[in-house]
């Protein structure tokens, strides 16, 4: 979990670039209004989202991060996305220090790209638009290398026919597709997911999982995702870091240890059921305090 | 600067506001004193502003009301303009929100009246005031029809459009437990129409002063001078002779006091809406 | 939040008719879900018009339209001309109105046949148009940085809420004071009103505008200036409109109200020098003509909004929020 590669600043089109996506919250807390009268919402949380296997190709990793509503789990994305600043502790990615004291708030950037829970494409740009936005705003890539590259992997996710629509027109299931495909145009370290499959039946969220899976194994870009949905959190993550009700803090950090790559299979293999089992009573305990304290959804 | 202004009012009375709030009053003394420099740019400075230097100094307007506070005939205008807007105001809600109610209940009713409703709306209240008065026996009557009309269409249509946001969820949730007709209509379609209502009625009220004094001033004076002649009265009627009779800081003061009423009855109504829905202000 | 249900019903046969009419049905690959999409044909306003239109033909509403019409017209005529009612005895009853408006030879002066009619209504709607220019072109950009900047917001806006309460005509002594010629006084009157609602109303759509996009934007790189012109502007766009068309009523409002009190030319110095000559019906035809006009130019506004907002237009004829 220590080792560290060479580390190569700036994405060059000729040289891999070396993308880990580790991120490491170490201490934070997080108060909302003033110091002593505020409301805490986070309260010296450390773990870590760790580098992923090294092997030919530089590796991230899945990691889940579950609790009840209103926790402070969204609070902690932003922090590291750079939405909202910290009030004491220090975040770090791959190392470089992305919000700590003296910088109380990261600089949101294509680095870390959040993909929102009730979704954030632009209705007024068409999905090419869109998806080609990042690249062009940074100057990264001329409009006919980003278009070029755009349809090539919306292609590659089987939405080569929504090209030309604007998402008002296509189902939030695909729009969440479009979005990711927007992210991943820029090459991001780690990809942010804000509870992304919360608004999708059972059916649909099924299909998404697996689509997520694939998203990562083309990719390889680290995944940290929000969730209050345990099988989800434990089926497609390598670690999940089960949080306690408001104030939040890590009450179990779990590694899983079914093998990638996974298909849907695993829902019913026994070692799946094992994991479910040592984790559940942890996680009740916590929906059921988060209930009594009638915490509203941010 | 704005510390140090914080700093004076902190010890002024302990009081510490926020610096938005300071922002605020800078830009605004600023305003003021803009226009005192720019009024009195020609006897300053023998250079007159384009525009401004033709208006009275905030110095001299404010001295102008000090006097107007406390002459009688002042108040009178004042409370005359006042009562025609809540005659108007009033006369609107009472028709309005059971025609507006009716319109959104009944389709058949809907489809009969909202056309001709949408024909007559475009045209501007104050179009009304030669046909009002060619109507309406007396001036007062003609000038609260019209300021009638300017509140009856936006409560209207305001109504129309709270009542078709409702929730169908509503009506299917009280079917279900068995309610009657009235009591829907009583239960569900009243307060779900109400904040729609109160925005109605709040924008309303604010057309309703404007239409009064218009017509004041146009009944009053203006080209239409000839009718009725000085019975008209009112704060509209009082700018509009100040200026006949060349007392410019009056006008100045004059409209100060209609934008100071305007605000009072805005902000009354507001309260009241809030207190009618408690329900919107829960957070 | 749902649509009206007018709307929703609107919304749900333009479903129809945009998935049937225009394309293909898509299907998409590799998953079970089904996405059913319309091509990206541009949905003519025109095409969705005629198919609304024939729509409305087929159901009651015309004829209960007609209904309506009738019901007002009649009472109209019935107690002006046949019951001739006592405060109905002055009014121009609605045969010698359009007897009137329909002669080649007007006995007041004023008809479609007459060129001075159409010299009113085109200097009242030049009026319309400098006003309503003025204001957007002011109003937009200034309702965008209120907006945009709470700072800028602080320092501004107070002075903007202090000055709004003054109705629009209680401000015409001071401006005929203020200005020389009896034009300006009566656009700048105009401008005023014009210009508060389509500031407010732009102001209130940056606000309205939902953070997760401007969050999005600033993760995929883009600077604040870039914000502020696919985010912000586009955003806002919607309620933009609604402020323009707001804008247009208010505009007329003060117009007619201006003209009226020192203008010369213009519908509302027809109306009133109607009245004060004696040409009842006259006064009717130009009331009419304003209702005409100005139902017009709101129209052509909200076009113009459809079009340049296609994405919405095709949002909410699918039935909007999904």
């Amino acid at each position: 979990m220590s080792v560290q590669p060479a580390q190569v600043q700036g994405f060059s089109s000729t040289l891999q670039p070396v993308r880990k996506g580790a991120v490491r919250i170490d201490d934070v807390v997080k108060i909302y209004g003033a110091d002593d009268t505020g409301i805490l919402a986070v309260d010296h949380c450390t773990f870590e989202v760790p580098p992923g296997e090294i092997t030919e190709v530089p590796a991230g990793s899945l990691v889940a991060l579950l609790g009840p509503s209103g926790c402070g789990k969204t609070t902690l994305l932003n922090a590291i996305a750079g939405f909202h600043s910290i009030s004491s502790g220090s975040i770090y990615l791959d190392d470089e220090i992305l919000c700590g004291p003296g910088k109380l708030k990261a600089q949101p950037g294509p680095d870390r790209i959040v993909v929102f829970q009730n979704g954030a494409l632009f209705p007024w740009k068409t999905n090419i638009e869109n998806v080609t936005f990042g690249p062009i705003m940074q100057g990264a890539m001329s409009r006919a290398e980003a278009y070029n590259k755009a349809q090539d992997m919306m292609a590659d996710a089987g939405l080569r026919d929504l090209v030309h629509n604007y998402p008002g027109e296509i189902s939030s299931g695909v729009r969440r597709r479009v979005e990711i495909v927007r992210a991943l145009m820029n090459n991001p370290r780690i990809l942010l997911l804000d509870e992304p499959y919360r608004a999708l039946d059972s059916l649909t969220k099924s299909v998404m999982h697996e689509a997520l899976l694939e998203i990562f194994y083309k990719n390889r870009v680290s995944i940290f995702f929000i969730t209050h949905d345990l099988e989800e959190a434990i089926f497609l993550g390598h670690r999940v870091v089960i949080m306690t009700t408001r104030p939040c803090r890590p009450k179990k950090i779990l590694d899983i240890d079914i093998p990638h790559p996974r298909d849907y299979s695993v829902l019913t293999a026994k070692r799946f059921r094992e994991l479910m089992d040592e984790t559940a009573a942890a996680v009740h305990e916590e929906a059921i305090k988060a209930f009594a304290a009638g915490e509203k959804e941010r | 600067m704005l510390a140090a202004v914080k700093a004076m009012s902190a010890k002024f009375k302990g009081f510490i506001f926020g610096d938005d709030f300071w922002r605020g009053i800078i830009s605004i003394a600023a305003f003021l004193v803009f226009w005192e420099a720019g009024s009195r740019s020609h006897a300053w400075s023998g250079f007159a502003f384009p525009w401004v230097s033709q208006v009275p100094a905030p110095t001299a307007v404010l001295q102008e009301m000090f006097k107007l506070v406390q002459e009688p005939s002042f108040w009178n205008s004042a409370f005359l303009s006042t009562l025609r807007v809540f005659e108007g105001f009033f006369a609107a809600m009472v028709i309005g929100i059971p025609l507006g109610l009716a319109m959104a209940v009944s389709r058949t009713f809907y489809g009969i009246t909202f056309p001709v409703f949408e024909v007559l709306r475009p045209i501007p209240p104050l179009a009304w005031v030669p046909a009002s008065i060619i109507f309406w026996p007396t001036q007062e009557l003609s000038i609260a029809f019209v300021t009638f009309l300017g509140a009856f269409f936006t409560v209207v249509v305001n109504v129309i459009g709270g009542a078709q946001a409702i929730d169908v969820r509503y009506f299917q949730a009280a079917r279900s437990m068995g309610s009657s007709t009235w009591d829907i209509f009583r239960r569900i379609i009243l307060p779900g129409t109400l904040p729609s209502i109160v925005v109605g009625a709040t924008v309303g009220v604010g057309i309703t002063w404007a239409v009064v004094v218009a017509a004041e001033m146009i009944s009053g004076g203006g080209s239409a001078g000839s009718v009725g002649g000085a019975a008209g009265g009112g704060l509209g009627f009082f700018i509009w002779n100040s200026y006949v009779g060349g007392s410019y800081t009056q006008i100045v003061a004059g409209m100060i006091s209609i934008g100071i009423a305007g605000y009072i009855s805005s902000a009354l109504l507001r309260k009241i809406g809030q207190w009618m829905t408690p329900w919107l202000s829960e957070d | 939040m749902p649509l009206p249900a007018v709307q929703r019903e609107r919304a749900a046969s333009d479903a129809i008719f945009v998935m049937t009419d225009t394309s293909p049905v898509q299907a998409l690959r590799t998953d079970g879900a089904r996405a059913v999409v319309a091509d990206s044909r541009t949905v003519t306003s025109l095409a969705l018009t005629t198919h609304r239109l024939s729509l409305w033909i087929k159901s009651p509403r015309p004829y209960l339209m007609l209904i309506g019409f009738a019901g007002f017209l009649g009472f109209w005529y019935l107690s002006v001309e046949v019951w001739k009612l006592p405060r109905f005895s002055e009014m121009p009853g609605p045969t010698e109105v359009l007897r009137e408006w329909f002669s080649r030879d007007p006995t007041y002066g004023l008809s479609i046949f007459v060129p001075e009619y159409y010299m009113h209504i085109w200097v009242s709607t030049q009026r319309i148009l400098t006003a309503f220019f003025l204001a957007t072109v002011i109003g937009v950009p200034l309702g965008l940085f209120l907006g945009g900047s709470e700072r800028f917001k602080q320092y501004v806006f107070p002075v903007f809420e202090l000055l709004r309460p003054v109705p629009p005509l209680a401000w015409v002594p001071l401006a005929i004071v203020m200005f020389k010629g009896s034009e300006t006084p009566v656009i700048f009157l105009t401008f005023l009103a014009s210009f508060y609602a389509t500031a407010l109303n732009t102001m209130l759509g940056v606000e309205s505008i939902d953070v997760s996009y401007i969050r999005a934007a600033n993760c995929l790189g883009a600077k604040r200036w870039q914000v502020f012109r696919h985010v912000i502007v586009p955003g806002a766009m919607p309620f933009i409109f609604t402020g323009l068309q707001i804008s247009v009523g208010v505009a007329w409002f003060s117009l007619v109200a201006g003209e009226m009190v020192s203008g010369q030319y213009g519908l509302g110095y027809v109306i009133n020098t109607s009245y004060t000559m004696v040409r009842y019906p006259t006064i009717i035809i130009g009331m009419a003509t304003l209702g005409i006009v100005g139902y017009v130019t709101s129209a052509a506004v909200r076009l113009a909004g459809d079009y340049l907002m296609q994405w919405r237009t095709r949002e909410l004829a699918l039935g909007g929020d999904r």
